[in-house]
């Protein structure tokens, strides 16, 4: 768990060291345009995100619900292609010093070379990525590429994860580990699953020493304020993109500064 | 080849195809369908019970046909069927179905789901959960539920529900991938009963082993009532479950050519066709590493073909295996020529086949053409066509116009 030279990790300690919760925020890269995925991104940032997921739009996105496979099927639609996340990773990363990971299903990556890929990432200045349909078990090529390129890799912890798995998650995370709070895909929920506690505290029993953010079905203040008791931080994404959906920048601007804003008390 | 009979090669990986790319939520459910199918697979109770709703219900073992006015269109060959079409719900597709209801069963669960193209997976998977009295959802790309509305009918009567699916192309693809988002959600009781070779590790081998009856039952009766083997056995291709269901019993026997006819659409060089192995290269979708139809990207590509059931644009792991270890061969065969080979079987031999069974056909009226005199060509009717009869009608102006 090399996760001292961890931008991702360094952020996640210095706001836990300050008595500070943490708010992961997710936007889809080209969505509704290259430049307003940028926009929108850099906004996040400056408004209350600590580390920023960027999504990489995809023809076959299982773990999605409807909301953000709309945006990235509007993305694609729009003619985004796979170089454009670098251009997108670089515009944010020269504009706000907040790390940036990469959340891709694996075939784009694949395709484009696993390797090419993580050197192409490092020097657009991403800070790693996040795998949802990419299991320790099949990550050779990816450990080898992102421990050359010193880049996060953050696997997913689920409720029904063996200790023996959660403990090889937490092992080969470098970042944080993502536990899934609730058997299901993106998209809001009332309540946020009792299973992400459970979760969580398989991952600190098994892995005292990582981080591990907590995703799926978060969406209001109460839930971030919520997980930040328990975990290293809230990841929110369906939320902020249907608040951009419909309001725009500022509709988005809002809603990452209601969700962060009660952060501090932590 | 490797020293290790290709017969006994089994998953994750067909050399470097196969695998699990699939979200960490489903590796236990993945874990617990594989453990149990491997404790299955060596209980003789399990073989005795599935062997008897095959006899009882099921209709096998299925028998064979030769036909000799059909296969003189064919060059001068013999040609014969192993008619899948006869089995209850009129395809192969039954084979694999009573299966995993089986494992389902044993596994606790009280709730499948499926994809289906055609529909024919669909209604096998209705069927089973209706003799199991299991819940069942199929869901089905929009496309799909208009050209095969007649199998949307049959599986809501035996009481499934059926969802169409309108995200992404709105057929079989999307239809996995929404099977896929359910079973993320409700694993804990239910079982995704996946109907061809495809998806992540035990699937390929899983459905294969159920469909393996099919090769077996055929190698025999050929020994039996003609006392040869025959030089090629043929299939279509879409995700694979027919083709490998007849090529596995024969993979070991060198003299026996296996060839797989996929749908080449308007044409293998046009933009519209579902020629994975002949036009993808490998990627992962849907949860195993194959060939597959893409972009420079990697998004996936939309396929085409006039049969529901072979527009998939992705392919068996181990069908994958044996293209590249060049054991099988791999052709395409074009919507029109998939459709006039129908109409040749129906009028020649009175058997209507299905449009994807139809591509098989085609491919072995151009392949008789070049083998010696003589040769004989085993080939698998998957199923019946009674569910293309709108299509057929259409292409064939069969029906008259209201004057």
């Amino acid at each position: 768990m090399p996760n001292s030279s961890s931008l991702t990790a360094r952020r996640l300690k210095a706001n836990r060291d300050a008595g500070k919760g943490s708010l992961v925020g997710y936007f889809p890269a080209g969505y509704p345009s290259v430049q307003g995925a940028i926009d929108a991104a850099i906004t996040m940032c400056q408004n209350g995100v600590d580390v920023l997921e960027v999504g990489v739009p995809y023809s076959d996105p299982v773990m999605d619900g409807p909301v953000i496979q709309e945006a990235t099927q509007a993305a694609l639609d729009a003619g985004f292609r796979l170089k454009d996340v670098f251009a997108t990773v670089k515009a944010i990363t020269e504009a706000v010093d907040t790390p940036v990971l990469v959340m891709t299903y694996w075939n784009p990556v694949l395709q484009y070379g696993v390797e090419r890929f993580a050197a192409d990432l490092a020097a657009a200045g991403g800070a790693g990525l996040i795998t949802p349909d990419l299991i320790p078990d099949e990550a050779g090529q990816w450990l080898e590429a992102s421990e050359k390129h010193n880049l996060d890799r953050v696997f997913l912890a689920t409720p029904t994860s063996s200790d023996e798995r959660l403990q090889r998650a937490s092992e080969l995370s470098r970042g944080f580990v993502y536990s899934v709070s609730t058997m299901g895909i993106t998209g809001a929920r009332e309540e946020v699953d009792q299973l992400a506690r459970g979760v969580v505290a398989g991952v600190r029993r098994v892995s005292p020493e990582q981080n591990t953010c907590v995703g799926i079905g978060i969406s209001t203040a109460n839930q971030v304020t919520e997980v930040n008791d328990y975990s290293d931080g809230a990841i929110v994404g369906s939320a902020f993109v249907r608040a951009y959906q419909n309001g725009g920048l500022d509709a988005l601007k809002q809603k990452v500064q209601e969700l962060s804003a009660n952060l501090n008390k932590h | 080849m490797s020293e290790q009979p290709l017969r006994s090669h089994v998953g994750p990986y067909f050399g470097e195809f196969g695998g699990r790319f699939v979200p960490e939520s489903l590796i236990a459910a993945l874990d617990q369908l594989e453990a149990t199918y491997n404790f299955a697979k060596n209980d003789p109770e399990f073989a005795l019970e599935l062997a008897e709703l095959h006899r009882t219900y099921t209709g096998r073992p299925s028998i064979i046909t030769e036909v000799p006015k059909f296969a003189s269109h064919a060059g001068d060959v013999r040609v014969f069927l192993k008619r899948e079409d006869l089995n209850h719900t009129g395809s192969h597709k039954i084979n694999n179905v009573i299966g995993q209801a089986l494992l389902t069963k044993r596994m606790g669960k009280t709730r499948v789901i499926a994809e289906t193209g055609a529909g024919q997976h669909g209604v096998a998977t209705a069927t089973a959960a209706a003799l199991f009295g299991l819940e069942c959802v199929v869901y089905m790309g929009k496309v799909d539920t208009e050209r095969q509305a007649l199998n949307v009918a049959r599986m809501r009567l035996l009481g499934a529900e059926v969802v169409p699916v309108t995200t992404g192309t709105a057929t079989l693809k999307d239809a996995i991938n929404e099977a896929l988002r359910d079973w993320v959600a409700n694993v804990d009781n239910t079982h995704y009963l996946l109907g061809t070779v495809a998806g992540p590790h035990p699937f390929p081998t899983m459905v294969r082993d159920f469909h393996s009856v099919i090769g077996n039952e055929a190698r025999q009766q050929m020994l039996d009532e003609f006392g040869f083997l025959p030089d090629v056995v043929a299939a279509c291709i879409g995700g694979g479950s027919n083709a490998i269901g007849i090529f596995h019993a024969f993979l070991d026997d060198e003299s026996v050519r296996l060839l797989g006819f996929e749908a080449a659409g308007d044409g293998i060089d046009t933009p519209r066709h579902a020629a994975t192995l002949n036009k993808g290269r490998p990627g992962v979708l849907h949860g195993a590493r194959s060939y597959m139809l893409q972009n420079e990207d990697g998004q996936t590509q939309d396929s085409h073909s006039i049969s529901a059931g072979l527009d998939y644009p992705g392919v068996g792991p181990e069908h994958s295996w044996l293209k590249d270890l060049g054991r099988a061969e791999y052709r395409g065969i074009t919507d029109d020529e998939a459709m006039q080979a129908l109409r040749l079987l129906s009028r020649t031999e009175g058997i209507i086949p299905a449009i994807e069974t139809a591509h098989a056909l085609a491919g072995v009226l151009k392949l008789g053409k070049e083998l010696p005199t003589g040769s004989s060509i085993l080939v698998n009717l998957s199923g019946r066509g009674d569910k293309d009869m709108e299509t057929a009608a259409r292409y064939f102006d069969l029906i008259d116009s209201k004057g």
